[in-house]
């Protein structure tokens, strides 16, 4: 990587693979899905380029299997798919949850459900990014608008997934995955790169699920002289599983509360004009780039909208959305699936407000002027 | 608003006509110095079926990176003009290729129908590059990126051991466009 900033025309897609090695990491096992092979295809040559490993898995299955292993062994792992291979990942999903092994998985949406529309883009899968797996769990989902931002977030993804021992999903969509457009690359001497906590104990006194203060235990790698349990069972502070109920309850609690008090740095968006607004336009992903240009047409034309962009799907920006929305009557929330995100703001505001969905579910994008039309139409 | 030209590639999958759309938007974004963004739209075969590429070049920030009111349609095969040619705007350029369409839209565009695949197979001895041929045309006639970004472009993205094969696909369609121009100047500027 050049030492200075290089700029180049790159697809969404080799943008997240560039950026998952510039943020790390080392190790890949998929399986190839439209509308994500790319990001497979360009870590196949890439990774083998600085060491790292690439491995084609039988399916979904075994590669997200991989891809908890890997980082146990203590790689930064990454796998990329779509819905469909995202439903098979969620099982091993779940065990990197519960097991608290940093991970991150590119999800590129596609329409569905099932097969659906396998090559058009869709945000369907923002619900099952939170509750796929089963049982109560934390996760981090980002969501990228821009080719230059895939690159980016991807680094920073591999950033908290390592800092906080969690799995973390880059839930991007066919628009932007397979969008090609200008992007500045900076020297990998400019990323801010995390690693996760080792152990400062010795291997005897080595507690891989210690209650710390941050929630955040220090997490040993296989093969480094520490030896502990790792189970999708409950377990105590060893890792060896348990019944007891106390000791679930201080474990569990831990776990779904662990990005509590790193909610600050967890959670990014972006604001315009929110503070002379009369009303909200709130999105992500790819629709976030028609509701920016919305922003500026309805103002052109009398209406002094304001705009959010989440870059942090979840946790959900929960805090800043309730503030946000004391300062409106109307929220406009485009979203390329049925309503899922506006279904959160929902519950976050008082009745009267009035919520305004512009939802699409068959693949095409969302014309800026839909959205002005639903700001147009609540003024 | 800043300069925003909207252009769309459209005709079967296999045309090529991804490969078109990133040299065009290679050649505006890096080699001329503008703004550009190229996305597709193409259905689960591997050849035949629908596709369609699509390029925006401007000036400013591209928020909305598809096309909503085309400057330029491409069209090689007579679905992809019948289906398309309505987001034309008045006055925008349609480029067809002669055999594959031929029955052509009663509206203000500036067509412009040549022998595209013809001289791809005859002169030049490729049918596959009938969307090089393609853009040498649109480049002559739109003038929307130089010449010289395009030539560089063609060079960085198709692959190797063809560029010399490429390059001249690009000369033919701009002779072909330079020929068309002589006797349609008053058409188009």
């Amino acid at each position: 990587m050049s030492d200075k900033n290089t700029t180049r025309l790159m697809q969404g897609n080799v943008a997240i693979a560039h950026g998952a090695v510039a943020g790390g990491c080392r190790f890949f096992a998929g399986y190839p899905i439209t509308p994500s092979s790319e990001v497979a295809e360009t870590l196949s040559e890439t990774l083998p380029e600085v060491g790292g490993t690439f491995i084609q898995m039988e399916d979904e299955i075994a590669s997200m299997g991989a891809v908890v292993g890997a980082s146990i062994a203590g790689k930064k792992a990454m796998t990329a798919t779509s819905g469909p291979g995202f439903s098979l990942k969620q099982e091993n999903l779940g065990m990197a949850i519960m097991a608290e092994v940093p991970s991150v998985i590119v999800d590129v949406q596609r329409g569905g459900p099932s097969t659906g529309l396998p090559t058009k883009g869709s945000q369907g899968d923002v619900m099952q990014a939170r509750w796929g797996t089963h049982g109560d769990h934390p996760i981090i989902a980002v969501a990228p608008n821009s080719v230059e931002e895939c690159y980016y977030m991807t680094v920073r993804a591999f950033n908290l997934a390592e800092k906080y021992r969690t799995p973390v999903v880059i839930l991007t969509d066919e628009i932007i995955a397979h969008l090609t457009e200008k992007i500045t690359i900076r020297p990998n001497s400019e990323l801010e790169i995390m690693d996760r906590d080792k152990p400062e104990d010795s291997p005897e006194d080595y507690l891989p699920y210690k209650m710390t203060d941050s929630g955040i235990p220090p997490m040993a790698n296989f093969g480094e002289g520490y030896r502990y349990h790792i189970t999708g069972l409950v377990h105590d502070e060893t890792g060896f599983p348990t019944n007891d109920s106390e000791e679930a309850t201080r474990q569990l609690m831990r776990l779904n509360t662990k990005f509590d008090k790193h909610l600050d740095e967890i959670l990014d968006y972006e604001e315009f004009n929110t503070d002379d607004m009369e009303i909200l336009i709130l999105a992500y992903g790819a629709p976030s780039r028609s509701a920016k240009r919305a922003m500026q047409v309805s103002r052109e034309q009398g209406v002094k909208s304001g705009f959010i962009r989440l870059k942090t799907i979840w946790p959900f920006a929960t805090q800043k959305i309730k503030e946000l929305s004391h300062k409106v009557d109307t929220i406009v929330i485009p979203e390329m699936n049925l309503g899922q995100i506006a279904g959160e703001v929902e519950r976050l505001t008082p009745d009267s407000t009035s919520i305004v969905k512009v939802n699409h579910v068959n693949g095409e994008a969302i014309k800026p002027k839909e959205i002005v039309n639903a700001i147009m139409n609540k003024d | 608003m800043s300069l925003r030209q909207e252009i769309r590639l459209s005709g079967s999958g296999g045309q090529g006509l991804i490969l078109v759309g990133k040299v065009l938007a290679e050649a505006a974004a890096i080699y001329d110095g503008l703004n550009a963004t190229q996305s597709q739209s193409y259905g689960p075969e591997a050849r035949g079926g629908a596709s369609r590429s699509e390029v925006i070049i401007s000036d400013g920030d591209i928020e909305y990176p598809k096309a909503e009111n085309l400057d330029i349609l491409l069209a090689l095969t007579q679905e992809a003009c019948d289906k398309y040619h309505k987001d034309l705007k008045e006055g925008g350029i349609l480029i067809v290729d002669e055999k594959m369409v031929k029955s052509l839209p009663d509206e203000n565009y500036k067509i412009v129908q040549l022998p595209i695949i013809k001289s791809a197979t005859e002169r030049l001895g490729k049918f596959i590059v009938a969307n090089i041929v393609s853009l040498g045309i649109i480049v002559k006639i739109s003038e929307i990126v130089s010449e010289e970004a395009v030539r560089h472009a063609i060079k960085a993205r198709v692959p190797k051991g063809t560029e010399e094969l490429n390059l001249k696909a690009f000369e033919e369609g701009m002779a072909l466009a330079k020929e068309w121009m002589k006797t349609h100047s008053t058409l188009v500027k």
